[in-house]
């Protein structure tokens, strides 16, 4: 009890002693607001009411972003504009009215401007009008004694030398709206654009930079009694991207009028070479606001210039999924390399008959005969011995309907059917449904991008990741390596012999896609043809035998896709293209193929010596 | 002696339990809530909405939440301290792996859209935590440094990973109260000497591993006029509105500063310039005897606790409380750097106010009951 006493005595002993320190601190903090309040709170009553600290800061230019070399595909330009700073003016209304006589103020802009002057603090000012004219410049400059509180700056302005070649994937930027401004007050800056679409958006931090400031002491009425200091803003990063400019220019090119997305891919590290969609828009257009007729327009057009197709477009794979189904089969030994496969021209379950594309079959075939004329039955076969989550498992692993660890915003993920899924959906799945499967119809659903990883993955046996982004500020980032990229896990045999598949069906008499030969003989492209249904090609149609999807309506005419790799001894670029309605993939998209590729190896972007300042920063880490 | 015991023993009736607590604390409570309701009602510019009224409500829901705790058994809470104190923890390593995801950091968790700061809730139950077991201990065990080693990992795991929020302001003041908890239980005073000797060199090691918003606000403090615009415009504000306040005050709703929007943050952190513009000095100083009535009564009924275990956990609570309201007077005044820490009950905020309002709960248990005997009282018996 005694040791009960003396515990109790220490505490209360302690407790008293803590209580007198807090006692003290707090009496501290009184005496201490006595001095701010009382002894030295005249002079700041005279800074609150006479005298104010006024501050503007100066909005920092925006970072470039850059292609794989250097070239600007994102950069600014000079911009006059007019501010006004309403703590300056008298009557904000009497100088807007003088302000309009020299350049004519619409309703909207009144109104707008109006808001802005309520929202802001007093001190920043606001944009009146900007992309001013040399003569609208010099007119107000004449006239400043008759606008007080009006001031005329020099601003950047985002200019894309590129325009809509790159648009969805440089994105574009535009004024913030009232709750960015509300997450970051910095963003109240006249002239400050924000990221909204694409890479400006992914680095939009990055590229922003560190705001300047001009510290000017005021008196009552605004006018400025001196300035008090100045700091310059911080240039935001550049951002470099694996992008080639000039290859891009020339895929969209190549495209032509179609409404189709191609991609081009670095096989051993992911790199995005070229990401083209059809058609595309003028990103600087959102610099400023976008006309209501414009955005009609483009929502109007029914082949989707604002979408990127490349990473949110979602196709059914078609046969270029067979390579897919072939390495499931052999990892699952429900098949060997050389097991062959009788196509009679249909394959019958219960009472059900699945057709393959060529009428009267093609006898007995193994997987590279298979692949090689694209046979339907014999992928049936396989993906029926398979089953669908074993197919369903490795699609995944070869980067189909998953999503991709892409930096770029907007990805979709498309799909690959599962047992789950279906159940989950409240149905069973049947046997049919894993059939057309096998052929990359039914529920399959891949996006552009990752048709080109996939291909890209086979190719060189890497579980490479699309990205777009190889430096930010001069530094070189991770995943430009080939060794940054882990191994698929899979025999190599299986490999060759897809690739050996592929390399048959543009290369061999009677392959289904002659039209994509290159020209050179010594470098040699392997690839797969796909055609995407739109529409359920029903049985009356097929035996009439006068079917012809090519005379259907555009919009129900199968998706052309065609997908590759080159060189075929050395595997370095792989490219997909989808061509939206472009009716089959062996005539449409095979050649576009041949010619992109061809353009590609002519550049050789990824054996191209890099910008130096990526390099130096590469060779500092 | 038995008869004594045996009133002491018998958990007495609810309406006991009632009228056992100390009402003129929660009355001073309230009276603190009311100066929040004054002020907020000021920041919006003499209106109810939008601070003012939720802040009520808010308060009403915290009072309820307080009546509540104080009626659950001292006993049970000090069973519940350890569950308390992993719950804590978890929720901190939940919303680190929020964090994650974000790519940012991450400090709240959304529970039934009320936003809870784990980091406010791990303080109480570090000191549940800490109190139950220096609770169990005896004098001679104290004097043995191994005994320490268990309670000091213990504050050290919520304080590291408070700061890999990154929070310092929080993870200072959980370290602080931590260490308070181990002062009132005995612990020699050159043991503390100890472990505080090495913090300017920890220091020094954690300035360079600091995140550069933190490091900002660092320099800030020690060169304010190098970040006009900054964080050293809010203090420099912050400091005219204080100063132009005055003896008396501009008068209620009178505020220039304030409602001019010179002021940043106006409803939160620095509420308290709010009430120095317009009630100048003498606002200020009521308010900080208000909020050293609240401390120091917290810190008398420890003493007045007979049970090891209430009085450690009602010093902490108290300690916890000042913390608070030194940290953020201390900001607005520019006495140290910008902290993000609000000022209880007045601030608006609800997860402050809640985690706050559960403090007080428990304080009031202590109270309540504040002479029950632990079946096991450490090895003193």
């Amino acid at each position: 009890m005694r040791r009960e006493t003396r515990r109790t005595g220490v505490f209360t002993r302690r407790a008293l002693l803590l209580m007198g320190g807090q006692a003290a601190v707090l009496g501290g903090l009184v005496a201490r607001l006595y001095q701010v309040q009382v002894v030295e709170g005249g002079r700041y009553a005279t800074l609150a009411n006479d005298n104010r600290i006024s501050a503007r800061m100066i909005a920092p230019p925006r970072g470039r972003i850059l292609d794989r070399f250097g070239t600007p595909i994102a950069g600014s330009r000079i911009n006059w504009r007019a501010l006004l700073i309403s703590e300056r003016a008298t009557d904000v209304k009497a100088t807007l009215e003088a302000f309009s006589r020299i350049v004519p103020l619409t309703e909207y802009e009144r109104a707008r401007i109006d808001r802005e002057i309520h929202k802001r603090r007093r001190f920043i000012p606001v944009m009146v009008r900007e992309f001013l004219s040399w003569q609208d410049m010099a007119a107000i400059e004449v006239s400043a004694p008759d606008l007080p509180g009006i001031l005329v700056d020099v601003g950047t302005t985002r200019i894309y030398p590129y325009g809509e070649h790159l648009a969805h994937v440089v994105g574009y930027v535009a004024p913030p709206n009232e709750g960015d401004v509300a997450n970051d007050p910095l963003l109240a800056l006249p002239g400050l654009r924000i990221g909204r679409a694409g890479m400006e958006k992914y680095h939009d931090l990055s590229l922003r930079g560190r705001p300047g400031a001009v510290q000017l002491e005021v008196n009552a009425v605004g006018r400025v009694i001196r300035e008090l200091d100045r700091q310059e803003g911080v240039q935001g990063d550049d951002v470099g991207l694996s992008i080639d400019a000039g290859l891009q220019q020339a895929v969209v090119t190549l495209l032509g009028d179609e409404s189709a997305s191609a991609v081009v891919m670095d096989c051993h590290n992911g790199e995005v070479l070229a990401m083209a969609t059809n058609p595309g828009f003028d990103p600087t257009l959102f610099n400023s606001g976008v006309s209501q007729a414009q955005w009609a327009e483009w929502t109007r057009d029914r082949r989707t210039p604002l979408i990127n197709k490349a990473t949110s477009g979602l196709y059914a794979p078609g046969s270029t999924f067979k390579m897919a189904v072939a390495l499931a089969g052999l990892e699952a030994k429900a098949i060997t390399v050389n097991d062959r496969v009788d196509c009679p021209g249909y394959l019958d379950l219960g009472d059900t008959r699945f057709h393959c594309w060529r009428k009267g079959g093609h006898g007995g075939l193994d997987l590279r005969g298979g692949l090689k004329n694209s046979c339907d039955v014999y992928f049936y076969e396989i993906a029926r011995r398979t089953g669908i989550d074993k197919v369903a498992a490795m699609a995944n692993r070869l980067g189909l309907g998953v999503e991709l660890d892409l930096d770029l915003p907007g990805q979709r993920s498309g799909l690959i059917p599962t047992r789950e899924w279906r159940m989950a959906q409240g149905k069973a799945w049947n046997i049919g449904d894993t059939i057309v499967s096998g052929i990359g119809q039914g529920y399959i659903q891949v996006t552009p991008l990752q048709l080109a990883t996939y291909t890209a993955r086979l190719a060189s046996g890497r579980q490479v990741q699309p990205h777009l982004t190889r430096s930010l500020g001069g530094v070189l980032q991770p995943g430009s390596l080939p060794e940054d990229w882990p191994a698929l896990d899979m025999p190599e045999k299986a490999l060759r012999a897809v690739r050996e598949g592929m390399w048959a069906v543009v290369n061999e008499q009677g392959g289904t896609a002659p039209l994509a030969r290159l020209a050179d003989p010594k470098v040699q492209l392997a690839g797969k043809t796909g055609s995407a249904q739109v529409r359920r090609v029903s049985r009356e149609m097929r035996e009439s035998g006068t079917f012809d999807s090519a005379k259907l309506p555009w919009e129900f005419r199968p998706h052309a896709l065609f997908t590759a790799f080159a060189p075929y001894d050395a595997p370095r670029y792989a490219i997909a293209v989808v061509i939206e309605h472009g009716n089959a993939g062996a005539a449409a998209a095979a050649p576009l193929v041949r010619d992109i590729m061809t353009e590609t190896l002519q550049r050789d972007p990824a054996n191209r010596t890099e910008p130096p300042a990526a390099k130096l920063a590469a060779a500092q880490q | 002696m038995m008869q004594r015991r045996l009133w002491r023993e018998a958990s007495f009736d609810l309406t006991g339990k009632v009228l056992r607590i100390n009402w003129l604390y929660v009355l001073l409570l309230c009276c603190l809530a009311a100066v929040g309701y004054t002020a907020l009602y000021s920041a919006a510019g003499g209106s109810a909405e939008p601070y003012a009224g939720r802040h009520l409500v808010r308060f009403c829901i915290g009072l309820t939440l307080l009546v509540c705790v104080a009626l659950v058994d001292i006993r049970t809470i000090q069973r519940l301290s350890w569950v308390a104190y992993a719950v804590g923890v978890g929720l901190l390593i939940a919303v680190m792996r929020m964090g994650h995801i974000g790519k940012g950091a991450q400090r709240w968790i959304e529970i039934g859209g009320f936003q809870l700061q784990p980091s406010e809730l791990m303080k109480i139950a570090l000191v549940l935590a800490l109190a139950s077991w220096f609770h169990k201990a005896s004098w001679e065990r104290m004097g043995n440094p191994l005994f320490l080693i268990p309670p000091i990992v213990a504050t050290l795991i919520p304080v590291g990973l408070i700061l890999k929020e990154p929070n310092l302001g929080t993870a200072v003041i959980a370290a602080i109260v931590g260490g308070a908890v181990f002062f009132g239980a005995g612990v020699r005073w050159w043991k503390f000497l100890l472990v505080a000797l090495p913090v300017p060199f920890a220091a020094k090691f954690a300035y360079e591993h600091l995140h550069d918003y933190q490091r900002a606000r660092i320099d800030t403090f020690l060169h304010p006029e190098s970040d006009p615009l900054g964080a050293g415009y809010n203090i420099l504000q912050s400091k005219i509105a204080l100063g132009s306040g005055g003896m008396w005050g501009k008068g209620y709703l009178q505020g220039t500063q304030g409602h001019l929007d010179f002021l940043p943050e106006k409803q939160t952190d620095f509420i308290f310039t709010m009430i120095g513009e317009e009630f100048g000095w003498v606002g200020t100083a009521a308010t900080i005897g208000l909020l050293s009535l609240i401390v120091l009564g917290g810190m008398l009924i420890a003493i007045r606790c007979r049970n090891q275990f209430g009085r450690l956990v009602a010093l902490g609570i108290s300690v916890n409380f000042f913390m608070y309201v030194f940290v953020n007077i201390a900001m607005v005044m520019g006495a140290i750097p910008v902290g993000g820490v609000p000022l209880p009950l007045v601030s608006h905020g609800g997860s402050a106010m809640l985690t706050v309002m559960v403090g007080f709960g428990i304080l009031m248990s202590i109270h309540v009951h504040r002479d029950t005997e632990f079946e096991t009282n450490g090895d003193d018996r």
